[in-house]
């Protein structure tokens, strides 16, 4: 079936491209993750659209929003990031990596409040004050939790993923002319910002 | 150029490896892909023979109405754990994680996989969640009774392992899920100069159709099975009726990925199918076109028909009627490929070796296994056979007499290759010939029983069914016969088999160019591809490795 | 990571600037602004498809800019639209029965 042979073996280099197709893939798992979440979402939400509206009453729609800027905030300096280390400013990639990071901090401690809020006035799973709201209003905070709980453990594995690349490139592992892996690790932070830009009006804005 | 018989002219794999350790650690810390293949294999075989076991103390059970050998409790763990390893930890990485790894990198002319050691991670993941399955059999609380299928409500009250057996699916799923995207990137980015798609072999379409089902369906069992654990601890409720949760949805969540997983598992064995027949037949498969769009068709029409598991379950008329509809046109692309399959045989020059025996058994279990699946996507059969032993006869026909068939077929197929030597052809036909026959004996009482209303997963039975279970119980001891016969053959010709040469079977494809077993880099120099696979035309009988 | 790799040698990847960057997120907060603004209005039935509406303009923002999908091979394009219809049939066939009872 083959004919002849390469006179040689074929230079050796790497391939960036094949690198990104395999975080892409990746990705579509997550998407899909995720997607399993928002079906049984839009199932309840069809079936108990009033409790879910009532429910999220509960909701703070400006801690929420304000979250969604930063996260859309941390993905502007993600992208930064790469440009700068594109255009061999090391400096810069390192300022525009630590800020992606803080701003998921920040997400992160957001999170926690709105969370320990809950906890204060009684809202958790199987609490009192739950369970004696109707069961719309059961299932949405169950949705609220599972999903932003299991989002916010993305952005930690996405910090973590962004941490190993700054130290990347301060030992110059990832530089100007090899800096595949800060752009895999874009690919990830961005796609934890898209699950939020849906998560944000699903749960924050039904009134 | 003559390569000649007994050709190892260069160190193999075996001998040389991917990184400065000899021995054990060699092994489990290579990068190489055929390595990392075996290592699978090697697990997979003693996963498979536990889950065998399995199977054979629960037909012995269902030798005699009321207790036979086990309780009822037992008895339920059995059939859930038989299910759980054949499915998750044979049958699903089965195919692409042994004989994939191994050949695929080969058969496009690579030297690895794009990412090896993501391979070898995925190995890891793979150990570790059949290591928790296991363990979870003797953790407190006992081994898992819910059947492989977890369904709500039962899955969140029984008082067994339910989270280490779904912990275990998890990792599992997620070790299958980097398999898949790892033979993507390698098919789009490191096949030969020359080696366009459709020059591509018709096994690498299998597995690149399988991929991308393990990419996109694997992820909603990851989440169903992360639900359940989080019930289980925190009562969130998303599937409690008593808070407005519906039990159907974790089905439509199952079976979205379920199904699909079957497809994930029958893909690989028909590509082999694809590649074994042309050579025995001395032609090229009839339409190639046919069979690799066939691959590609059944990975998409089989996601549109999960809910036909769930027509007795509580689901809209709408629902029932488009699922049964759907269901009807997954089986025209597999149609298609037994019809291609046939007619490749057709006056073709037959040689009549175990391997094509193994494809002939192929399809005519899966021609019967996937008739009598047509027969219950009818809303009107399903409804008298639902959860009767007719599902498990059908779902053991495609499964077993189909692809685990597949499974040893190619094993017979590349075993010159992987180990540099021949297994016994006498063995190799006495036990396919036991196999089959015992697993008829084992799976067409089934359908009977089904038929006349033997449900399944039960301890007990009315005495009118004994009949069938005897005759059935009875097939399974033959067959395991059968696979004793043939476990031995491969154990022992691995060692003391004729050395085979680089293309004992006079296959055309880019495994039977490169020595037995391979060298660590497969090639010294990367081919350049100018004709398709199975060209025959300018075919000369290879002096035969006896 | 080392591999033969038979395409020609292509260039480095696209580098778009930190202006461009900086537009696109300007418009992603617009766009976020106009999603609370319209929360506040009943659209009765449509309130759902409107927001998801905005929510996936903004993706395609992230997606082809963020994430360079637009200056990717198309293969990547061909990629990710056939796993949002992958994901998208599993939501329609789920509210076959959903929808229906």
């Amino acid at each position: 079936m083959s004919s002849h042979h390469a006179a040689a073996t074929p230079h050796v280099h790497r391939d960036d491209v094949g690198s990104r197709m395999g975080m892409w893939i990746f990705l579509f798992t997550e998407l899909i993750l995720f997607g399993g979440l928002f079906i049984v979402y839009a199932v309840y939400r069809f079936q108990f659209p009033d409790e879910f509206k009532l429910a999220a009453k509960e909701l703070d729609t400006l801690v929420g929003a304000l979250n969604t800027i930063v996260l859309l905030t941390s993905s502007l300096t993600m992208a930064l990031s790469i440009t700068a280390i594109a255009k061999g400013s090391k400096k810069l990639a390192l300022f525009f990596s630590w800020t992606t990071l803080f701003l998921g901090l920040v997400f992160l401690v957001n999170k926690y409040f709105e969370w320990g809020h809950k906890f204060e006035v009684g809202i958790y799973p199987q609490s009192a004050v739950l369970t004696a709201k109707s069961n719309g209003e059961i299932l949405y905070f169950g949705l609220y939790y599972t999903m932003t709980g299991l989002h916010a453990l993305h952005v930690i594995i996405g910090m973590v993923i962004i941490a190993f690349n700054v130290w990347f490139i301060a030992r110059n592992v990832v530089h100007q002319h090899s800096y595949v892996k800060l752009e895999n690790a874009g690919l990830y932070w961005h796609l934890v910002d898209i699950i939020w830009i849906y998560l944000f009006p699903l749960f924050y804005l039904l009134h | 150029m003559a390569i000649p018989l007994n050709n190892v002219i260069e160190k193999t794999f075996y001998q040389e490896g991917t990184n400065a350790y000899k021995g054990l650690l060699g092994w489990l810390l290579t990068t190489d892909h055929k390595r990392i293949g075996l290592m699978y294999f090697y697990a997979m075989s003693v996963f498979f023979i536990v889950a065998v076991t399995f199977g054979v103390l629960i037909r012995l059970e269902l030798l005699t109405p009321g207790r036979t050998i086990i309780d009822p409790q037992t008895y339920n763990s059995f059939f859930t754990l038989h299910g759980v390893i054949m499915i998750f930890l044979f049958i699903i990485p089965g195919l692409p994680a042994f004989f994939g790894n191994f050949f695929l990198p080969i058969m496009i002319g690579a030297r690895d996989v794009f990412f090896p050691r993501l391979n070898l991670f995925s190995w890891y993941l793979y150990m570790v969640g059949g290591i928790l399955a296991v363990v979870s059999l003797f953790l407190p609380g006992g081994p898992v009774d819910t059947g492989w299928t977890f369904y709500i409500p039962y899955s969140v009250r029984s008082s067994t392992n339910v989270v280490p057996a779904a912990i275990a699916a998890f990792i599992l799923g997620f070790s299958s899920i980097l398999t898949g995207l790892n033979f993507i990137v390698t098919i789009h980015r490191m096949r030969a100069p020359g080696m366009t798609f459709f020059k591509m072999p018709l096994f690498m379409w299998a597995l690149y159709s399988t991929a991308w089902i393990q990419i996109l369906a694997t992820p909603i069992v990851g989440i169903t099975l992360l639900l359940i654990s989080i019930e289980r601890f925190f009562g969130v409720g998303i599937f409690d009726p008593a808070l407005g949760g519906d039990p159907v949805l974790y089905q439509h969540l199952f079976w979205t990925y379920s199904h699909p997983a079957v497809y994930i598992m029958a893909l690989p064995a028909m590509g082999v199918v694809s590649e074994i027949i042309p050579t025995f037949s001395r032609r090229t498969i009839f339409g190639y076109k046919f069979i690799a769009f066939s691959s590609v068709s059944i990975a998409l029409f089989g996601s549109l028909v999960w809910a036909h598991h769930m027509f007795t379950a509580g689901m809209s008329g709408v629902a029932q009627f488009i699922f049964s509809f759907l269901t009807f046109f997954v089986s025209i692309p597999s149609a298609i490929k037994i019809f291609n399959w046939v007619s490749t045989l057709y006056k073709g020059s037959i040689e009549l070796r175990t391997p094509l025996l193994y494809m002939l058994a192929f399809i005519a279990h899966f021609a019967i296994g996937g008739l009598s699946g047509v027969m219950i996507g009818a809303l009107s059969i399903n409804i008298h056979v639902h959860d009767t032993s007719f599902i498990v006869a059908h779902f053991h026909y495609v499964m077993f007499g189909g692809v685990a068939f597949a499974f040893f077929g190619a094993l017979h197929y590349w075993f010159p290759k992987i180990w540099g030597r021949m297994y016994n052809e006498r063995l190799g036909i006495i036990s396919w010939a036991v196999m089959t026959v015992g697993f008829n004996l084992l799976y067409m009482p089934l359908f009977i029983m089904g038929y006349m209303g033997m449900p399944r997963r039960y301890y007990d039975y009315l005495p009118e069914f004994q009949i069938w279970h005897v005759i059935s119980t009875v097939g399974s001891w033959i067959f395991v016969i059968g696979l004793a016969i043939m476990i031995y053959n491969i154990w022992i010709s691995r060692k003391k088999g004729d050395p085979a040469g680089a293309d004992p079977w006079g296959g055309a494809t880019l495994e039977w160019t490169i020595q037995s077993p391979p060298t660590l880099h497969n090639f010294h120099e990367i081919p350049v591809v100018t004709k398709g696979p199975y060209d025959y035309s300018h075919y000369e009988k290879p002096a035969e490795a006896k | 990571m080392t591999h033969h790799h038979d395409d020609s040698h292509h260039h480095e990847s696209h580098v778009v600037g930190y202006g461009s960057f900086t537009f696109v997120w300007l418009g992603l907060l617009a766009l976020t602004g106009v999603t609370v603004a319209i929360a506040g209005i009943d659209f009765g039935k449509w309130t759902i498809p409107a927001a998801l509406f905005i929510a996936t303009i903004k993706t395609g923002l992230v997606l082809n800019i963020f994430m360079h999908l637009k200056y990717e091979q198309r293969i990547f394009k061909v990629f990710v639209g056939v796993s949002a219809v992958t994901l998208l049939i599993f939501f329609v066939l789920t509210f076959f029965d959903y929808g229906f009872h």
